[in-house]
């Protein structure tokens, strides 16, 4: 694993949970949106808060799909999990949340998960004839 | 009592639609990616457009958003029978295990102990996490 790969996987750990609450926080400010009046929901980008939470849930998904084209699905997704930990202590500290201790539990048990997953190798070895696009062979990866 | 209940099987079988819609989606995701290579590696050879066109004309990438789609629209349905705070963290879970599983049979990963380990403690987690 090299620095750039981390970073790709603290994006979609980040930019997930962060765009998920920009985009609560802009709709909260819009109010509720009937089916009557839907034309509302397509005017709804053009509060800024809902326009930035779409950019953070963009910048998500390229990360999530750079993260898959050079890890396995079962190392990115316990691994990028993390964005539940973060939203929870956005809650805690920045918000001032009370947290249950069995939400503590739980980030606890978040956090073993992710330290299990990230300690092994992020893709799994196949044999070398396994070409790619870029000319690459897979082993080189790891 | 029968409104109950039937909202509770609408609850469940949305929670069903979309551990199963989402893994497959993400299994499709993951196979189109491994069938490009690495995107980090591309972009600087060949540059974002490139990745880009060549990212949005996979065949498994577009099966999986479409994937995504039926399990974003299950989630609305299911948001609309019963609570968030039971679809939410149900959906999530189940979908950790569910990856799991269907990564080591479609995508041929090895998933070991410590991998299987890492998807039961995030998924029990997840769930705690709602509390």
């Amino acid at each position: 694993m090299t620095f750039r790969k981390y970073l790709v996987l603290a994006g979609v750990s980040v930019f997930a949970p962060v765009g998920d609450s920009l985009l609560s926080y802009g709709m909260k400010q819009i109010g509720n949106i009937s089916l009557t009046h839907f034309s509302e929901l397509l005017l709804a980008i053009t509060n800024p808060w809902v326009a930035l939470g779409i950019l953070f849930l963009l910048g998500f998904f390229a990360s999530y799909m750079t993260a898959l084209s050079f890890a396995d699905l079962t190392y990115v997704l316990p691994a990028s999990s993390m964005g539940y930990v973060l939203l929870a202590l956005i809650a805690r500290f920045a918000l001032h949340e009370n947290i249950s201790l069995l939400r503590w539990l739980g980030i606890l048990l978040v956090s073993t998960g992710v330290g299990f997953v990230t300690s092994g190798p992020e893709l799994t070895r196949r044999p070398p004839r396994q070409r790619r696009n870029d000319g690459e062979v897979a082993m080189e990866h790891s | 009592m029968i409104r109950h209940a039937i909202s509770d099987l609408n609850g469940w079988l949305a929670i069903l639609a979309i551990v199963l819609s989402s893994s497959a989606g993400d299994v499709l995701l993951s196979r189109g990616m491994k069938q490009i290579g690495d995107l980090g590696t591309l972009r600087s050879k060949r540059g974002l457009v490139f990745v880009f066109l060549l990212v949005s004309r996979n065949r498994y990438f577009l099966l999986g958003v479409a994937c995504m789609a039926i399990s974003f629209y299950s989630l609305l349905f299911g948001l609309s029978w019963n609570d968030v705070s039971l679809v939410g963290p149900a959906a999530a879970s189940l979908t950790f295990v569910a990856n799991a599983i269907a990564a080591k049979f479609f995508l041929h990963e090895r998933v070991d102990r410590r991998r299987w380990a890492a998807a039961l403690f995030v998924a029990a987690g997840v769930v705690l996490m709602a509390f």
